[in-house]
């Protein structure tokens, strides 16, 4: 971003002004998720930077926290992430499943009212999560599924299938039809067609949704507070408690460890965006 | 025209009209069948819980199945005086039976809804309904408290006569229906939930705009410079919209604490007093801030997509034709930003005005929202209608809001990283 030669000085001003407040407002974003870890490697049982932190004395950092996470006796962590791994991956199963489904029918020119279905279908997203709660508790509490498993995995693919059957639909308007049609005029049968030419090609947005739904799940904790009981904490609840009970330097050590797994996934996610974006040849 | 040519047929004899329309409506069936298992799941589990949801919050039948005979005998009563022997002797029946089924507590639960007093005075009648003796109940009961002998507690109780009502929506809007049917407010010093709505008007307002005016420069920055630039940067937005909402939210609540950093940082340039460090947390500031930076992506992400789309060429023609950089900002690129204006800001503000997690745990009582509320009186309270009702108020709003994306964007525009 050089200025040319000639720039008038209060433009030149104005310019670095705007780079200023830029890297003011990435810092904003960025810097608060850092705070978190130094301090989980905290040797003491507070949560601010001790004189010791300051100075980098080696002694004022210690692995007692993450030590805590995984053989504190009292702590319910071990429990929350096997739940949590279960719940999203069924749930991420199913999300993607119904949806890419869902998102072949909806990117076919014969569908009809396809405005109302694709509203009805991505509701979930736009309608606020506590009432999505409300409902689904209503609805789980009635079917008799409350504070089980399956239940929870039930609210998390309604949850996340709006993800998917935007991802997918969207991946399919680049799809060129008449390779699935090539494939049926060499007598290829419509299973068959969609395993061996359809999925490679929309595989990138399949997955980036199932990312998605993946992450909802993972993360989701308004519509699990309503469904679940001791036996199905996730992770998100257990940190709702820590939070709203006492901070404690065991749930940054949590934090830090999703953290570094947000960051997997993001990588993940960029990767197949651009392996997309080159299969359906709109690179830049 | 079409009459006079000759009708073409397929090799089967059948008018090519006609098959083709075969293959159209097989291949609709076909799309169909494809969107059926996920659209069905989605009514069954979730459109028809909300049509519930509207149920309950109108369903008023419990009082009315509680006490039929009362209500029955009420029929005739004209509601300005106390009732007749005939109206305490079937209330008296209706709460021996509630009393033997042990369920004169959800009475009076109920009845507490409709006015305040209820308890006490139902609790005092079970004790001493043991020794009634039959016949003259009205005087019997009146005895029991002096409230049994108030006309206004029995122009509650005959309120609850009808099965359906609309009291939890009046509710929800500090109003109600008066003795005399009328609606009225609520006292000043009782009005709660219209000062929640308005906080969460404003707070989603606000949260809106703060992010759009930091989303703007930094989507434009990220549009404008080189690939392999803007790649690294992309980053700083993507990594906090993957993090946990729990995770962002808790290092807000280390960063704003009284011993936090950013209190340090006041006290370290001299903006405040050691001693007198401001409460950032557990009020306003605190939902303003972490809700600003949560949501901060969501406004990034459309106005990025919308300004990759500009061609920087505009801005030289326009500096060309003798516009100075403002002039032809102002004139040539801010209104191809619009359309990413307007998904942003309505993306944020929806994803705002529902917001649950993050005012809950640093909101404090002062930076609660509607969501708080309705929370709270699923978990605590246990009035399931009245956060059904409050729901389903704010799901109006919501859907209102989200026609205007409709409208402005398209549904089937939403971009997502």
């Amino acid at each position: 971003m050089a200025l040319p030669k000639y720039t008038e000085p209060h433009y030149r001003i104005w310019h670095y002004v705007y780079l200023t407040v830029c890297a003011a407002v990435f810092f904003f974003l960025i810097a608060p998720l850092f705070v978190i870890f130094p301090l989980s490697f905290n040797a003491e049982e507070f949560l601010v930077f001790s004189d010791g932190m300051k100075s980098l004395d080696p002694d004022a950092f210690s692995l007692r926290w993450y030590k805590d996470m995984i053989y504190g006796t009292k702590n319910p962590w071990g429990l929350a992430t096997k739940n949590s791994f279960i719940i999203a991956t069924f749930a991420t199963i199913g999300s993607v499943i119904l949806g890419t489904v869902a998102a072949l029918g909806l990117s076919s020119r014969h569908m009809p009212y396809k405005g109302l279905i694709m509203a009805v279908l991505i509701s979930p997203m736009i309608v606020p999560l506590i009432i999505s709660g409300v409902a689904i508790f209503f609805f789980m509490a009635k079917a008799g599924l409350a504070a089980t498993h399956l239940g929870i995995i039930l609210a998390h693919i309604i949850l996340g299938t709006p993800f998917v059957v935007i991802t997918v639909t969207a991946t399919l308007s680049g799809f060129d039809h008449s390779v699935t049609r090539a494939a049926a005029s060499l007598g290829s049968n419509p299973v068959n067609t969609f395993m061996k030419i359809t999925l490679p090609l929309i595989l990138p947005g399949v997955i980036s949704g199932g990312l998605f739904a993946f992450v909802t799940s993972f993360d989701e904790v308004v519509v699990v507070l309503f469904l679940a009981g001791l036996e199905n904490t996730t992770i998100p609840i257990q940190m709702w408690t820590g939070l709203r009970e006492q901070l404690s330097p065991t749930i940054l050590a949590v934090a830090t460890c999703l953290i570094i797994l947000s960051t997997l996934i993001l990588v993940t996610a960029e990767l197949l965006r651009r392996r997309s974006e080159r299969l359906r040849g709109i690179n830049r | 025209m079409s009459s006079e040519t000759k009708q073409i047929l397929t090799t089967d004899g059948i008018p090519l009209e006609v098959s083709l329309k075969k293959a159209e409506r097989r291949n609709k069936i076909k799309a169909l069948m494809l969107v059926a298992p996920l659209l069905l799941f989605i009514i069954i589990t979730y459109v028809f819980p909300i049509g519930d949801m509207l149920m309950r919050s109108v369903d008023d039948k419990m009082v009315t199945e509680m006490l039929p005979k009362t209500f029955k005998a009420m029929e005739k009563w004209d509601g300005k005086e106390l009732p007749e022997e005939e109206v305490f002797a079937a209330f008296h029946s209706d709460f021996i039976k509630l009393v033997e089924e042990k369920r004169e507590g959800k009475l009076s639960t109920q009845l507490n809804y409709t006015k305040n007093g209820f308890k006490s005075i139902i609790k005092k009648l079970r004790r001493k309904s043991k020794s009634f003796e039959e016949g003259n109940y009205k005087e019997q009961i009146m005895a029991v408290h002096k409230r049994w002998a108030n006309v206004e507690y029995w122009q509650a109780i005959k309120r609850r006569a009808p099965a359906y009502t609309g009291q939890k929506y009046l509710k929800g809007i500090d109003m109600f229906k008066n003795e005399n049917g009328e609606i009225v407010n609520v006292p000043e010093d009782r009005r709660i939930h219209r000062v929640l709505w308005l906080r969460t008007l404003e707070i989603a307002f606000f949260v809106t705009l703060f992010c759009f005016l930091m989303a703007y420069p930094i989507a434009h920055l990220l549009a404008t410079l080189p690939m392999k630039y803007s790649n690294l940067l992309m980053i700083c937005v993507l990594l906090p919209f993957w993090t946990s909402l729990l995770v962002r939210t808790a290092s807000w609540m280390i960063l704003l604490q009284q011993q936090g950093l950013v209190n340090d940082f006041f006290v370290g340039i001299g903006l405040v007093a050691d001693d007198n460090r401001p409460e950032m947390m557990f009020n306003k500031t605190g939902s303003y801030v972490a809700m600003t930076q949560i949501l901060l992506p969501f406004m990034v992400l459309p106005l990025y997509s919308v300004m990759k789309t500009i061609s920087p060429s505009l801005m030289r023609a326009g500096k060309s034709l003798g516009g100075t950089p403002f002039i032809a900002f102002w004139k040539v690129y801010f209104p191809l930003t619009i359309p990413g204006i307007g998904a942003g800001c309505l993306l944020v503000f929806i994803l705002a005005i529902g917001y649950y997690i993050t005012p809950a745990l640093v909101g404090g009582a002062s930076g609660t929202l509607i969501s708080n509320q309705i929370a709270f009186h699923m978990k605590s309270t246990l009035d399931w209608s009245f956060a059904s009702a409050m729901g389903l108020m704010l799901l109006t709003g919501v859907l209102a809001i989200y026609w205007v994306y409709n409208k402005l964007v398209g549904i089937d525009n939403i971009k997502l990283g």
